[in-house]
């Protein structure tokens, strides 16, 4: 009886190992993630605006209809990257995600305080390698350290009322993504 | 002969208890560090590198992009304030203020986060579309049928998520105390 009750134990204790280790490979596992989903629309380092969610497809669940979407499928390993997006009449936002879909960094257009929304995004090795003097005159420049060499850019313009859509479209289709070859 | 018996025991049951706590989890949900008003439940650290194992897994699962901490924050409804759960077939009222924030929209998913098919193709609002009283406060009504005012269609569906999303707003962001806005409240009126 003690004898089963222990062999049942190290079943628990085994389940529990198990369980933690299934949750922590999942990321790695899911191939259905957002970067997955996205790589077969997105041509690399390129701004692509995406569909509007519909009520019959819609690339990624919980997807806000109020905005315009548009995403930069990011790969750092030929150097940074620099992106530029125009800012829309109400609100835009910019967010970076890792290739596992974490929200690493996010800012909007408030925030950023300007017209157009600049930034360079970089891993931390080229952060480093970056020159000195660039990196004083650049003071300005809003650098992201990018914590994987893949991930996204996700461009979001709101339109406060669905007859301003077209316009938010256009506004967000000037956004630009463009790799800054890493020997200049 | 008992040696194999009780190491078969042993992988069942660890099979049983990993991989079913595994599924629980990710299906329902966990929530750690959410942030409760009312019927609305957000996860703040979803939207930034302090997101937990759990919910990097349901990400990695259900293929979404979390609204980023510096973006906005996304509060999920199931049920009313009374805890009924959503269902298409009733009329529910959401009513009252939201907290500061620049601009907010209010949207209906199936519980699969799909937009919710209805003939006036209605799947949201903005805090500019909204329709108001004199005082600021609004009320939204929920409903399978054509109401006057902001009427939000559900489509009939069995079960749907109502996200109540804030953009550029101070809520969640300061950690530690988690002032309290005032979230709009959800009741449950008629079911046909």
């Amino acid at each position: 009886m003690i004898r089963a009750m222990l062999w049942i134990l190290s079943g628990l204790l085994l389940g529990g190992i198990v369980h933690l280790s299934t949750v922590l490979a999942m990321p790695q596992a899911a191939k259905q993630d957002a970067y997955s989903r996205l790589t077969p629309l997105t041509p690399v380092n390129t701004v692509v605006p995406l569909p509007a969610p519909t009520a019959d497809s819609s690339i990624m669940p919980f997807m806000d209809p109020a905005f315009a979407i548009a995403v930069c499928r990011y790969d750092l390993s030929d150097g940074s990257i620099k992106l530029t997006a125009p800012v829309s009449q109400a609100y835009t936002s910019v967010t970076f995600y890792t290739r596992k879909s974490v929200a690493y960094y996010a800012i909007n257009d408030r925030a950023a305080g300007r017209r157009t929304i600049e930034l360079d995004l970089m891993t931390p090795e080229q952060h480093a390698n970056m020159p000195e003097e660039e990196d004083v005159t650049a003071a300005d420049r809003l650098i992201i350290d990018s914590p994987s060499t893949v991930g996204l850019i996700v461009l979001r313009a709101l339109a406060p009322e669905p007859g301003l859509m077209p316009q938010v479209r256009r506004t967000l289709a000037a956004a630009k993504c463009e790799l800054q070859p890493a020997d200049q | 002969m008992r040696l194999l018996l009780g190491s078969l025991i042993t992988f069942l049951v660890a099979a049983a208890v990993g991989l079913g706590a595994t599924w629980l989890t990710l299906t329902r949900g966990v929530a750690f560090g959410s942030l409760n008003i009312g019927a609305w439940t957000a996860w703040p650290k979803r939207g930034s590198v302090d997101i937990d194992p759990y919910a990097r897994a349901n990400i990695a699962r259900t293929g979404e992009l979390p609204t980023g901490l510096g973006d906005g924050i996304a509060f999920y409804a199931r049920s009313d304030d009374a805890r009924h759960g959503f269902d298409g077939r009733c009329t529910f009222i959401v009513s009252g203020m939201t907290p500061a924030a620049r601009y907010w929209t209010i949207t209906l998913y199936d519980p699969e986060g799909k937009l919710v098919a209805n003939a006036i193709d209605r799947h949201s609002f903005t805090s500019d579309e909204i329709v108001r009283d004199g005082d600021g406060s609004f009320a939204i009504t929920v409903a399978p049928l054509a109401r006057p005012g902001n009427w939000l269609p559900t489509g009939g569906v069995d079960k749907f998520v109502l996200v109540l999303r804030l953009y550029d707003t101070p809520i969640g962001v300061s950690t530690g105390t988690t002032k309290e806005g005032p979230m709009p409240a959800i009741t449950r009126k008629t079911c046909s």
